[in-house]
Formats: C-alpha cells, sequence, structure tokens
C-alpha cells in the first residue's frame, strides 16, 4: 500500500494562543509559513517517492523485525547502529565514565529539586544535554574524566568510597582517579616532601602505625582460618555445586541455633543447679552398662541431664533464722537464686530469642530469593545464570555441563507442550493419576499413624504390666523399640514415595522437589503429634506420682538417638550399597545427594530438641554433638559415594524454604507443645522445679504477686500482664492491624506489577520507533549509494 | 592529619617514605597498596592470599614485592590456576580483565580485579557489568544470536555430542530473544542483561570465585 503522505493541520480559526504576543494577524502569517513549510515537504516526499509500508502483525513467536536485516545493511548504518548510546555502554571505558559522572551529578543533587531547563522533554538519554555516550574521543574522554573527578571531589568520603568501589572500571584507572582527586584537593605538597624532611615523631608514628597493622592483620588472617569449615564446604561447593552446598550450610544454621540455646540454658540452668547439686536425692547408684547410652535412663535419671534433679527452691540463700543450720552453706556470697523462676524464664526467653533470629532470617532470605516476574524467563535466565563458578574440578564441570543440558532440552520440551496443549483426554488421565497418587499417600500417612499409635498404646500396657520373669535390663531396651518403629517408618516411607514419583509425570522438575517435599512433612508431622498427645495425655496420667517430666525428657533423648542410628545406617547402606550395586551394574550413575530429603531428616532432628528443651536442658548438647558427627559423616560418604543432583535447584529459593519449614511446622509445633506443657499440664508432684504448684506457669504468677506485696509501686506490671497478654481483645486488635498492613502490602506489589508491564509496553513502543529510524537510515544510504 | 585515610591504610607514597620496613613485611606493603576504596576483596587477608597466589605464578626469579607489581603473567599461566582450570569461560575472563594492549596477559592488579569482581563483597552490578562483557564474544557492546550460540555451547560443553541439536539451538535463541530483548531489536544490550539478572536471586551466589 502505497500512497503520497499528506500533511492536513486541522487549523482551528479563532484560536487565542495566550502563550504568544503576536497580533491575530501575526499569527496567520506564522501559520502560513508553517502550511508552506509542510507543503515543501510532502512534494519532496512525493519526489522521493518514499512509501508507507503496514506494519507486520507482531505475532507471538515472531522474534525480532531485524531478523535477517543485519547482514542487509551498509557498512555506514552499522557504524551508526555500534555507536548507539545502549550499546556503547556495555563496551567502552568512556561510556562508563560518562554515565557515572551522571550518576555522581544526580547523587550530589539529590536532595534538591531538579530545575525545570535540566528536564528533557524525552526520556532517551541520547537527546539529553550531557549524555552523549558515543565512542568518545580520546579528548573528549579527558574532558569526560575530569568532570567526573571534579564532581567526585564535591561527595563525601563515604559518598565517593562508595561510588569508586561500585564503578567497572578497572583497578589502575581507579587508582589514578583517585590519585587525581587528591592531587586536586592540593595534596600535591605531600607528593613533593622528600624523605629528608621527616621529622623523628613522624618517623615514629609510622613505625607504630605498622606494627599495629601487622598485629591486627595476623588477628584477622587467625579469624578468617578459624572459620569453621572452610575448606570442607569450599571442597563441597567446588565438587557437587551450590545445591549440595545447601544442605551443609543448613547444618551449619542448625548449629548455630542450638549454640544460641545452649549459651542461655548453660549458664542460667546447669551451671547453677551444677553448683548446688540437691543433697536431699537418695541417689541411688545404678550401675552404668553401655545400654543406658541410648535409653538415657539409669545412673543418667537424677543427673542436671533431666528435669526430675532440679530443685524447687531458691538456691543459695542467705541464711536466715527459718532454716536449719545444716541447710546454711558456708560461702562468702550470698546471692539467693530462684531456681523455679530462672527454669521458667530461661526456657521462655530463650524460645523467645529463637522465635525472633528464626523470623529475621526467614524474612531475609525471603527477601533476597524473592523477585518479582521470577518465573518469566526461564531459558533466558538458565542460559546466562545458571553455570556455578564454584566448580573447579574437572569431572565436576563436565557433570554440569550435562546438567545444563538436560536442563535445557527439558525446558524447550516443556515450552513445546506449551505450545500444543494436552488433550483433553491426557489431562483428565494426569488429574486421576495424581488424584490416585496423593490419595495413596495420605493413605499411607494415615496407615502409619495408626500403627504409631496403637503400637504406643500396646507399649503402654505392657508397661504399666511389670512381669517378674522379664529383667530389668530388658525392660529398658523395650523403652527402645517405640523409637525404633517410628524411625523405620521415617526411613522407609519416604524411598516408598519416591517409588510413586516415578508414576505420576509431573510438567516440571521443580514442582515434583516441592510435592516430594510436602509428602514427607506430612508424614513426620503426623507423627510427632500423635506422639506429643501420647505422651501429654496418656504418660501424663499414667505417671502422675512418679516423674513424668524425667520420663518425657528420656524418649527424646531416645528418638534422638535412635534417628542418628537410623541416619548413620542410611547414609553408610544406602549410599554405600548403591554405589555398589551401580557399579556391579556397570551403571556410570553413582546414587544421587537427595538433599531435600536429608534437610527434612535436620527438620525433624531440631524439631525433636526444641520438643525435649523443658523437659531435658542438656538436649541441645546432644544435638550439637550429634550434627557435628553427621556433617562429617555426610561429606565423607558423598565424596566416596554421591553425585550431584540431576535435577535444576535453585539454591537461594530453597534455601529460604527450609528456613520457612524450620519455622512454621518445626518451631511453632514446639512452641505450642512447650505452651500447652506449661500453662495446662500439672507437674509432678515429687521432682523437679514445679513440683508444689497447679502448672508451671504459677511460679511466675507467684512470683509477681510476691513483687506487688513487697512493693506496691510494680501493680504497672500486673496490669499489663493482665490486659495485654491474658486479655484476648488487644491480640485480636493486633491481628486485624497485622492483616490491613499485609493487605496493603499485596496491593502495592500488585500496582508494581502493572507499573512494570506499563514499562514494557512503553520499552516496546521504543523499540519500534529505533526499528522505523534504523531502516529509514539504511534507506538513505541505499539512495545515496545508489545515487554515487 | 589525613582525614579521609584510616589508620589501616597508607597509600604508597606514604609507604615509600618510611626508610626501612622490615622483609617480612613486604607482602603487607603489596596488599596496602590497594585500599579498598578501590577493590570489594573485604578483608585484607584475602588480598594478601591473593599476591601469594599471583606470586606463584610468575618465574623464580622475579618473585619479589617489587617485580610482582610491575610484571605481567601470561593467559596460559593464568588458566593454570586451579579455580579457573575447569571454567569454561576462562580465556573470557582472561580478555575482559586483561589491561595490555593485545589482551593476553594480566598484571597483578587485574588479578585483584578479577577476584574482587568474583568476591562474595561485589555487588550484583558489577557482577552483572562484568558477566555481560565476558559473554559478549565479538566485544561489540551486545550479545547478539552469534554470542548466544557460542555461549550456549560452552555451556552444553565442548565435544560434538554434547552439543544441542541445530533446531533445538536456534528455537532456544529465539526463545530467549523473546523473553530478554524488550527493544525488539535482535540483541541484547547491557541493560536488558541486567533486568534479566536481576529476576534470579542465584546469580550473586553462583558469580563466585573463592580463592
Amino acid at each position: 500500500m502505497s500512497r503520497t503522505p499528506s500533511f492536513v493541520l486541522p487549523i482551528p480559526e479563532g484560536r487565542e494562543s495566550s502563550s504568544q504576543d503576536l497580533s491575530p494577524y501575526d499569527e496567520s502569517i506564522v501559520h502560513d509559513s508553517f502550511h508552506q513549510l509542510i507543503q515543501e515537504q510532502s512534494q519532496r516526499a512525493e519526489a522521493e517517492s518514499l512509501e508507507l509500508q503496514e506494519w507486520p502483525p507482531r505475532d507471538k513467536g515472531g522474534g525480532s523485525q531485524l531478523h535477517g536485516a543485519p547482514q542487509e545493511y551498509s557498512s555506514a548504518t552499522l557504524r551508526i547502529l555500534a555507536n548507539m548510546p545502549s550499546r556503547t555502554i556495555g563496551r567502552s571505558r568512556g561510556a562508563i565514565i560518562s554515565q557515572y559522572y551522571n550518576q555522581t551529578v544526580k547523587l550530589r543533587r539529590k536532595n534538591s529539586r531538579p530545575l525545570l531547563r535540566d528536564m528533557s522533554r524525552s526520556a532517551r538519554p541520547s537527546i539529553r544535554q550531557y549524555d552523549l555516550e558515543f565512542d568518545l574521543t580520546p579528548r573528549e574522554e579527558e574532558e569526560k574524566r575530569s568532570l567526573l573527578v571534579e564532581e567526585l571531589q564535591g561527595l563525601t568520603i563515604t559518598q565517593r568510597n562508595h561510588m569508586l568501589q561500585n564503578m567497572p572500571l578497572s583497578l589502575t584507572e581507579k587508582r589514578c582517579l583517585r590519585q587525581d582527586i587528591y592531587i586536586r584537593r592540593g595534596r600535591q605538597r605531600c607528593y613533593q616532601i622528600s624523605q629528608t624532611q621527616l621529622y623523628c615523631c613522624s618517623h615514629l608514628k609510622y613505625h607504630c602505625i605498622i606494627a599495629f597493622r601487622s598485629l591486627w592483620y595476623g588477628l584477622l588472617s587467625g579469624l578468617y582460618a578459624l572459620k569453621p569449615w572452610r575448606y570442607s564446604l569450599k571442597q563441597i561447593s567446588g565438587q557437587f555445586g551450590s545445591s549440595v552446598l545447601s544442605y551443609f550450610l543448613f547444618l551449619k544454621t542448625l548449629v548455630s541455633f542450638n549454640i544460641l540455646l545452649l549459651l542461655l540454658l548453660l549458664p542460667f540452668i546447669v551451671a547453677v543447679q551444677v553448683a548446688f547439686p540437691p543433697t536431699s536425692e537418695s541417689s541411688n547408684f545404678q550401675s552404668f552398662t553401655g545400654l543406658e547410652l541410648f535409653t538415657g535412663g539409669g545412673p543418667f535419671t537424677h543427673t542436671v541431664m533431666y528435669y526430675g534433679y532440679y530443685s524447687n527452691f531458691t538456691l543459695n540463700q542467705p541464711c536466715s533464722s527459718h532454716q536449719s543450720s545444716d541447710h546454711c552453706p558456708a560461702n562468702a556470697v550470698h546471692l539467693p537464686y530462684n531456681m523455679p523462676l530462672a527454669y521458667l524464664f530461661t526456657i521462655g526467653f530463650s524460645f523467645f530469642i529463637t522465635c525472633i533470629t528464626l523470623v529475621y532470617s526467614m524474612s531475609r532470605s525471603f527477601g533476597k530469593s524473592y523477585r518479582v516476574g521470577s518465573t518469566l524467563g526461564v531459558h533466558a535466565i538458565t542460559v546466562f545464570c545458571s553455570w556455578d563458578y564454584n566448580v573447579t574440578q574437572k569431572w565436576a564441570s563436565r557433570l554440569q555441563h550435562d546438567n545444563i543440558r538436560t536442563q535445557l532440552k527439558e525446558l524447550l520440551a516443556e515450552w513445546q507442550l506449551k505450545q500444543y496443549p494436552r488433550s483433553v483426554c491426557g489431562r483428565l488421565r494426569q488429574m486421576t493419576v495424581l488424584f490416585l497418587v496423593w490419595l495413596l499417600s495420605l493413605a499411607s500417612v494415615l496407615g502409619c499413624a495408626i500403627a504409631v499409635y496403637s503400637f504406643s498404646e500396646f507399649m503402654h500396657e505392657n508397661h504399666e504390666i511389670r512381669t517378674e520373669t522379664i529383667s530389668e535390663k530388658l525392660q529398658e531396651a523395650r523403652l527402645l523399640v517405640l523409637p525404633l518403629i517410628v524411625c523405620i517408618i521415617n526411613l522407609v516411607v519416604p524411598y516408598f514415595y519416591n517409588v510413586l514419583a516415578i508414576c505420576e509425570q509431573h510438567d516440571s522438575p521443580v514442582l515434583e522437589v516441592y510435592v516430594a517435599i510436602c509428602r514427607n512433612l506430612i508424614l513426620k508431622m503426623v507423627i510427632l503429634g500423635l506422639l506429643c498427645y501420647h505422651w501429654m495425655g496418656r504418660k501424663v496420667k499414667s505417671l502422675e506420682d512418679q516423674c513424668w517430666e524425667t520420663f518425657v525428657g528420656q524418649e527424646l533423648y531416645r528418638f534422638m538417638v535412635m534417628d542418628f542410628i537410623f541416619t548413620l545406617v542410611d547414609t553408610l547402606f544406602g549410599e554405600l550399597v548403591w554405589r555398589l550395586i551401580s557399579e556391579k551394574l556397570k551403571r556410570d550413575r553413582k546414587p544421587e545427594f537427595d538433599v531435600a530429603r536429608n534437610v527434612l531428616e535436620l527438620i525433624y532432628g531440631q524439631t525433636l530438641t526444641w520438643l525435649g528443651v523443658l523437659f531435658s536442658p542438656l538436649l541441645p548438647v546432644i544435638q550439637v554433638l550429634k550434627l557435628l558427627f553427621l556433617f562429617y559423616i555426610k561429606k565423607i560418604s558423598l565424596m566416596a559415594n554421591c553425585q550431584a543432583p540431576r535435577k535444576p535447584w535453585r539454591a537461594s529459593h530453597m534455601t529460604t524454604i527450609f528456613i520457612t519449614l524450620l519455622c512454621f511446622p518445626s518451631f511453632l509445633g514446639a512452641a505450642i507443645f512447650l505452651s500447652y506443657a506449661i500453662w495446662q499440664v500439672r507437674p509432678s508432684r515429687n521432682c523437679g522445679p514445679f513440683r508444689t504448684l497447679d502448672t508451671i506457669y504459677e511460679a511466675g504468677k507467684v512470683w509477681i504477686r510476691r513483687l506487688e506485696e513487697a512493693s506496691p509501686s510494680v501493680t504497672w506490671f500486673t496490669w499489663i500482664h493482665q490486659n495485654l497478654v491474658e486479655n484476648t481483645f488487644f491480640i485480636f486488635l493486633m491481628s486485624i492491624v497485622l492483616l490491613v498492613a499485609i493487605y496493603f502490602n499485596i496491593q502495592v506489589v500488585k500496582g508494581q506489577r502493572k507499573v512494570i508491564c506499563l514499562l514494557k509496553e512503553h520499552i516496546n513502543n521504543e523499540g519500534e520507533d529505533k526499528i522505523f529510524l534504523i531502516n529509514k537510515i539504511h534507506s538513505i544510504y541505499e539512495k545515496k549509494a545508489v545515487h554515487q | 592529619a589525613e582525614e579521609d585515610f584510616s589508620w589501616f591504610d597508607l597509600t604508597e607514597i606514604e609507604l615509600l617514605r618510611v626508610k626501612c620496613l622490615p622483609h617480612t613485611l613486604d607482602v603487607l606493603r603489596a596488599s596496602s597498596l590497594y585500599t579498598p576504596f578501590h577493590i570489594q576483596l573485604s578483608h585484607k587477608t584475602q588480598r594478601a592470599r591473593a599476591h601469594r597466589r599471583f606470586i606463584e605464578l610468575l618465574p623464580p626469579e622475579s618473585r619479589n614485592v617489587e617485580d610482582s607489581l610491575r610484571v605481567r603473567v601470561s593467559t596460559e599461566q593464568i588458566l593454570t590456576l586451579p579455580e579457573l582450570k575447569a571454567n569454561p569461560f576462562r580465556e573470557r575472563i582472561c580478555r575482559v580483565f586483561s589491561t595490555a594492549p593485545e589482551r593476553d596477559s594480566l598484571s597483578f592488579e587485574d588479578f585483584l580485579d578479577l577476584f574482587s569482581v568474583f568476591s562474595d563483597a561485589a555487588t550484583p552490578e558489577i557482577k552483572s557489568h562484568y558477566a555481560f562483557r565476558i559473554f559478549d564474544f565479538d566485544d561489540d557492546g551486545t550479545l547478539n544470536k552469534e554470542d548466544l550460540k557460542c555461549l550456549v555451547n560452552c555451556l552444553t560443553g565442548d565435544g560434538q555430542d554434547t552439543q544441542l541439536t541445530s533446531s533445538e539451538m536456534k528455537q532456544l535463541i529465539e526463545n530467549i530473544l523473546e523473553e530478554s530483548d524488550i527493544d525488539r531489536d535482535g540483541t541484547i544490550n547491557l541493560s536488558e542483561f541486567q533486568h534479566v539478572i536481576s529476576r534470579s536471586p542465584d546469580f550473586t551466589s553462583s558469580f563466585k570465585i573463592v580463592l
């Protein structure tokens, strides 16, 4: 379609142009000449016989407008294309300098409003006044550089350093820039002072500075070398990549959480009780056989390890007339230490600190890993971001090549599938398979739950009936059977889920990982919930006259030890035996390190620790030792037997998920259990720091009452407690406020997404402009070449 | 007196003013030349370690501090480093960071630059800028289809059988351009590249080489 362009301006008569001072007569003159200009242009256009082409319709898979075109462009066009600002910034130093000059200018003038004349009509940087980012000639580059140095001098020191640090220039240039800055600031005199003019005090000063610096460097390098497991982590990431590394980093995080707990528990509860052991206990010297390491009973029962050992009175009280003489210690220092209160507050405070730390690390991890629109553009992201530069071994990088190739092929296949979606029949079939598999897995969870419940009931009844024929030792060993059953279930059922996952075929491998995690998590949480119910419900009632808290603490200890043993078994036999089998079968695929399953096991172990802290304050020590052993065992097994997982793994995303799982089902469940134990359950009468009270929480209430009686001015404390903690209205109000804040944030994110879409459209349109102009330039040059 | 020099940062000039330095502090001196204003290696010990590794690459006769700061090491020597040996982009990395006219040798400053960009403390903007330059195989400031083809071939491996088929390659490049070329000119420039990178939170942790 070609037609000559006709420019017809609609010139409304009688319009007042208030901005101009021309009379109406003058206006028509202006309009006349303009009209003339337009006519000239249109004639010229006719002469050149420009054709208006219809824009080809933009289709989705159409790619770029220019495809195939670059080879046809003349060299002059290509030269101009190469000088476009968007391309020069990626390669030329002058462009970088001028870009950072602009940024520095903006930084300096940040606080003041920009002058109107500085605002250009167009947002395109190439049209603004001083942003011409061509490949600058050397003279222009020098000018730009001196301008940049001037601007940098105007900044504060920190801003300047920050700016210098973030410039993508080479080190030599940055050093020259910095020297120029200081030269300009009149530091020239420094460089001219010769050595003989040094005074002795400045000489001494420099020697002192250097000596201090060498000390400081020594300290820094010592600290850096002490960083735990630094070399091992580097080795692991070098050979297996960041997916397996995330497991070991998570293990390190758990160790730090447990050490945090220990830092509070050890000095405030354990150490004090060790210093003042209760004398009234009739310590029956039970012999130590190896079984006690597994059952946690025997000679360990009446030690500082369990709740039952702790005293329920104020320790180290000064000698007073109430007490008998033999309670009066001969120590010089008399600081009374209220043991029950200390126990309650320390446990409560440590949980509080753990909660805050977890929520903080979860939000920080979420902030790092969540990006708006991160699910779009998988092909580009895979190609640009998937090579892991940490990998240093040749065979590991070969593996990475394989993995990336597989990933790319899978992405392309997925894309093809989306282009040609499955038929209704196929989709229906997929839905039924999915439904069946989920039904099967939930049924297995139910089955395991029933099995555990009935078995625990059976053991409970058996425990009641103590027969004479069975020895004490066997009775102790029978306590190990429940943990054994639970650990077997936790070991076998995930393999069953793996088999199920082969049957169902998900479209994306990422979804498979999520589904596997979900099923394992449901299994573990249901079993733990059931066990907690069993302990709180049954054991409390039946062991009322004995120390049920110590029993629960021992149960949790047994669970932890069994879990550790089974993890060892799984590592040794699972990975070692698989490798031997695969070698025999002559397949060169070693067993993979299943990160998700291993991380869930770590979370399970940590949940056990948190559940048991109230009843056994030394449980975090056991957990720390267990984690330390686990690190080395897993590392050795990994190096010897395994290979990196083949599926793609979004490391930061999965780390966020793991921390969230640690916070939500795991810690939250433990906190609920703890709250229930503190608020609702009656402590046992014969042992522990709360034996005379109705609930553990009452210790706090008693203390507040005593404070009130002692000094009436502390009533605000009780007021806070009554109206804020126990009153539900306040909590209701807080929840409403939180929900409103969340709603606003969601709306803001939605709005930002819309803005991103609009901006993309805008850039699209600019791109169309650019192509139009390039084609025009090309046609002009061609015509010139033809006419010459 | 010098308010912007902290206690721990003396420039080369200042150090030269002091008459005698103990020999053991030579490495200290070398590492103190590059104050934290310039580079992002957060620990000065890392700079000292970088200096030690660089010296190992030099011929035995120039393994002292003064020469190490002047001499350039050829690309072949740098490629023997274990951190770079298995990297498919190693030649591009050396080329991008080299400031020699023929881009075939690295001085100590270039070496430090390399490891500072790949360190933990470098910002994502710097990392993405240098990643763009590494992927730009023809150094023209944009990633066109040829660059992308070379990139994908580097990623999938060297052998004939490890590469993608031509139809897969074509489809892949079309998909990449569709997703990331916002202004539809057939190439990916720096801003578009940085936009893609900003959507991937894993980039910063994977674009990392630890000495």
